[in-house]
């Protein structure tokens, strides 16, 4: 039984993505001995790299909810938080769009709640207003409500952009580490053991685990919600598509799902999708055929000239859907724990609100956390992805990747960074290598060679052989 | 003009053909921009022979081939530059001032994502494009058990390059009734080696969470595999040319030119793989012989068509574009009858009966034609099958 550190931590969090990458973050900005647990290889590689990638101004939140507070704040947050750190955001703005009376009709109640949740920015407006704000669209809009301050955001570096600067402030970031059982002994510390045997004890627990928070929520000893699967997948255009259109496009929403949305991508590509199938399997995001000629079918009607466009990536998400409509939050004062369960489709938006409101309920159950003062913190600023924004082949430097224009540099600052990529998968989502038009035909081989001249490991390993 | 300045973008066998051309027409200035550490193009990373044929008049391999191309480029006195990535061709780097651009950025394989294969995104999946690199540049094996998505010329390459690297092939596939490729090299590649070709048949979905573990085919049937390979489906890498505002055919999704390699922009030119994706390496290299006429006409005395306009087709004729040697077109489907040209209605040019492939090369050579209709444009030319 080997353990990962003597003493025990003060706070651990289970669970890097987005939601616990914050939560680290912030405990990290506190006296406290922190340390973030996630079972990949990497932060953010779950839910996390797999969204819409919306900073959502929880606009359509049910009012009163936990949620709808929690995205309204985290929104805050986020905005303010992202330049800093090198998180590309653009203030795009959305429009819903209403294809027939009976969406129409829905489009001032939509407003009303969107003023009962302190959003009062929204304007509806008629068929003719809809296609002079997105001249691509298709025809048969029939009117529509502007939401001006729906962002889009790069998913990618904030959990990363989170990691970084916990660990930069001694947070122990400990990946592959994959939480199977629990207990809680005499001295008030929870024993937390590894699939593997590795064990490590802390005084409190923050799970936030995503589509696992059921199950280790269940292994601190609790019952109360249980996490179903609900897929989305998403198709990613060329940047040829991005001069089609200038904010998101978004539906008329049902209680099932936001529906299927067209968005640009801080990255300069053009997302279409998700879908929303309940499925029982948590690791399946895969795509499918009915799928994918769904959503082609769905943005055929909403921007038809996407159509034409190439696709450059299909991806899916799983989104963690519990049987209760809002997050399952709690904490327990005997267990020193506290749960982050069900955040379903807004937890990046919100992962900052989420962070503040966990650390308010572990100082509720008794956790003691002095704010450390601002010149003993490091803050982080990572290179920016967002198209809009410099980026370093501008100043020189040859490409490796050539569609998305990435250096030799950044290849090789991500591999030996302070929260380095592990795989290929972990070097596109720190530098873009590989995600453009050519999916590697041009760059695979060249990028996994200077990974794996920069931190050491085979080609093999950065091929992916297993 | 008087020093008159050609920079041609992409330093593959058409830009370094059309460089060293131009060179020894007595051009002064004549630069090339390639976006790669090497010039040399796609034949840098394929390592079997059969490049060279119509251009150098002898067989060689690819890298050979490449290189043979680099240093006669280097003994004419292009200006070779590499590692230099061109974004737009109004604003050129190193601040050049073109008086003629010749654009040669070539093709590339369409990925699984562009082809919309459902399924999972394990490891394992790669074009033919990305396998030669890893085995050809980086001698890395990459799996042991693949399915080759294809059954056109460079399916087999990729056949041949996963032999060299020590995967066996479990079976190519294609959507259509055959193999699209010479017998020989169908023979040489798969046949000797007992690969069976699954005609009829699409990827339905790729299998693995982590490593590629199957593949299902459309029929139902799986195969057991480490390792797939999308080879063919060509798309012009035709960035710069969209981006510059050039017209495009819709299919091929290359640049509109005439039988000159001049583009819809005056001072533009387009040749290789970009406008006709995708010919064999001496064909493309041939295209850039052969836009030098064109080139000087230009720089001497401002010659420029009227209009550029493409040559109109009908199902199945799926595109026409020119090459060096004529038009080069192409077919979606199989299908027998004669291929016929017509200018303003008139017959041109017509083939005998017989059979047409998809993927395959397809040339009308202009040489048979009526002289006086030369140099051809786009205006009034049609191309279709008489089944
Ligand atoms: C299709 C789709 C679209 C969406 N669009 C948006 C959007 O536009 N805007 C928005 O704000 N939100 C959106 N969301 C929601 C958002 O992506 C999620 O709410 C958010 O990523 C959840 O983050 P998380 O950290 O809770 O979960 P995850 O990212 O899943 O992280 C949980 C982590 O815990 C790890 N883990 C699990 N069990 C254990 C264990 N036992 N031990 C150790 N580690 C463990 C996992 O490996 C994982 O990395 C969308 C979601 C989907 C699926
Ligand atoms: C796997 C494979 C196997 C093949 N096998 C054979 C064979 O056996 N025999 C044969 O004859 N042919 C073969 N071919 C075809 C042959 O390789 C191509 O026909 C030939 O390389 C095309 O030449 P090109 O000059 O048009 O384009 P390319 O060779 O593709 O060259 C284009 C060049 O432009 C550069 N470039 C692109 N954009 C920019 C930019 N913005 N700035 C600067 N530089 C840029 C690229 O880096 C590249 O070097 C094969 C092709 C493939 C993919």
């Amino acid at each position: 039984m080997s353990v990962v550190s003597d003493q025990p931590f003060d706070v651990v969090v289970v669970g890097g993505g987005v939601v616990g990458c914050a939560v680290a973050l912030l405990l990290s900005h506190h006296r406290l001995k922190v340390a973030l647990f996630e079972a990949r290889n990497d932060v953010g590689a779950g839910t996390s790299k797999a969204n819409t990638a919306i900073l959502h101004t929880g606009f359509d939140a049910t009012p009163g909810s936990v949620e709808a507070r929690l995205v309204a704040r985290g929104y805050e947050l986020l905005r303010d938080y992202a330049p800093g750190a090198g998180i590309a955001v653009e203030p795009t703005g959305a429009v819903l769009v209403a294809w027939d009376d009976e969406q129409q009709a829905v489009l001032p109640k939509l407003a009303e709640k969107a003023a009962a949740n302190g959003y009062v920015h929204t304007e509806i407006i008629d068929g003719n207003a809809v296609r002079e704000l997105e001249p691509h669209l298709g025809p048969g809009a029939t009117g529509g409500m502007v939401v001006p301050h729906e962002y889009i955001i790069d998913p990618w570096t904030t959990p990363l952009a989170f990691a970084t600067e916990a660990v930069a402030n001694g947070c122990e970031l400990v990946t592959g580490f994959r939480v199977a059982s629990a207990r809680r002994s005499d001295d008030g510390t929870t024993e937390l053991t590894a699939a593997d045997g590795r064990v490590v004890r802390a005084r409190f627990v923050v799970n936030a685990a995503g589509l696992y928070g059921d199950e280790l929520h269940r292994a601190m000893g609790f019952d109360g919600f249980t996490v179903r699967p609900r897929r989305g997948e998403l198709i990613v255009f060329d940047k040829f598509a991005r001069s089609l259109l200038h904010r998101t496009l978004l539906p008329v929403p049902t209680s099932h799902t936001k529906g299927v949305l067209v968005a640009p991508t801080v990255f300069g590509n053009v997302m279409l999708g998700p879908t929303a199938d309940d499925i029982d399997d948590k690791e399946a995001t895969g795509s499918t055929r009915a799928g994918l000629d769904g959503l082609l079918a769905k943005g055929r009607r909403i921007l038809p000239a996407l159509l034409h466009e190439e696709v450059t990536a299909v991806y899916a998400g799983l989104r963690a859907a519990t049987a209760h409509s809002d997050y399952q939050l709690s904490a327990h004062a005997d267990a020193g724990y506290v749960c982050l369960g069900g955040i379903r489709s807004t937890g990046l938006t919100a992962s900052m609100a989420l962070a503040e409101e966990a650390l308010e309920m572990l100082t509720g159950i008794g956790l003691t956390a002095a704010r450390r003062p601002a010149d003993e913190l490091r803050p982080v600023h990572l290179t920016s992805l967002g198209e809009a924004d410099d980026r370093p082949y501008q100043s020189g430097g040859s490409t490796v990747c050539h569609c998305e224009r990435v250096t030799a540099d950044e290849i090789v600052t991500a591999v030996t960074a302070l929260v380095p990529a592990h795989d290929l998968d972990g070097l596109r989502r720190r530098t873009r290598a590989v995600a453009g038009r050519c999916q590697g035909f041009f760059c695979a081989a060249e990028v996994c060679a200077l990974a794996a001249r920069a931190d050491g490991r085979s080609m093999q390993h950065w091929m992916g052989a297993s | 003009m008087s020093r008159p300045e050609v920079v041609i973008i992409g330093g593959g066998p058409s830009g370094l053909s059309a460089a060293i051309e131009l060179r020894k027409r007595g051009v002064s200035r004549v630069t090339v921009l390639e976006r790669e550490q090497q010039a040399g193009g796609i034949p840098r990373h394929t390592a079997h022979a059969g490049y060279g044929l119509r251009d150098l008049r002898r067989v060689t391999t690819g890298p050979r081939y490449a290189a043979a191309l680099v240093r006669s480029a280097e003994k004419e006195g292009v200006d070779l530059r590499t590692g230099i990535t061109v974004t737009s061709i109004a604003d050129l780097p190193d601040g050049l001032k073109a008086d003629a651009v010749v654009l040669a950025t070539g093709v590339r394989e369409r990925p699984r994502s562009a082809r919309l294969v459902p399924g999972d995104r394990p490891a394992g999946i790669h074009t033919t494009g990305s396998l030669q690199q890893f085995v050809t540049l980086h001698h890395q094996n990459v799996g042991r058990r693949a399915v080759v998505v294809g059954a056109e010329h460079v399916s087999f390459s990729a056949v041949l390059t996963l032999a060299h690297a020590g995967c066996e092939v479990a079976a190519l596939t294609t959507p259509h009734a055959r193999h699209q490729t010479y017998a020989a090299l169908a023979f040489a590649a798969a046949g000797r080696r007992r690969i069976p070709i699954r005609t009829g048949v699409d990827i339905a979905e790729i299998i693995g969470r982590t490593r590629v573990e199957a593949v299902v085919l459309t029929d139902g049937s799986r195969i057991e595999c480490d390792t797939v390979v999308f080879t063919g489906d060509w798309i012009p890498d035709h960035e710069l040319a969209r981006t510059a505002g050039l017209a495009m055919l819709p299919v091929a999704k290359s640049p509109v030119i005439d039988s000159g390699m001049h583009t819809s922009q005056r001072g533009v030119f387009a040749i290789g793989n970009l406008v006709h994706p995708a010919e064999t390496a001496d064909i493309c290299a041939l295209d850039g012989r052969h836009v030098a006429t064109a080139v000087l006409d230009w720089l001497t005395i401002g010659t420029w068509p009227e209009a550029v306009v493409p040559i109109e087709v009908e199902e199945p004729v799926a595109w026409a574009s020119f090459d060096a040697r004529g038009i080069a077109v192409r077919v979606s489907e199989i299908v027998t009858g004669q291929l016929r040209l017509t200018h303003a209605g008139e017959v041109q040019w017509i083939s005998t009966e017989r059979e047409w492939l998809p993927n395959r090369s397809i040339t009308i050579p202009t040489t048979e034609m009526k002289a006086s209709r030369f140099p051809y444009a786009g205006p009034r030319l049609r191309i279709d099958v008489i089944r």
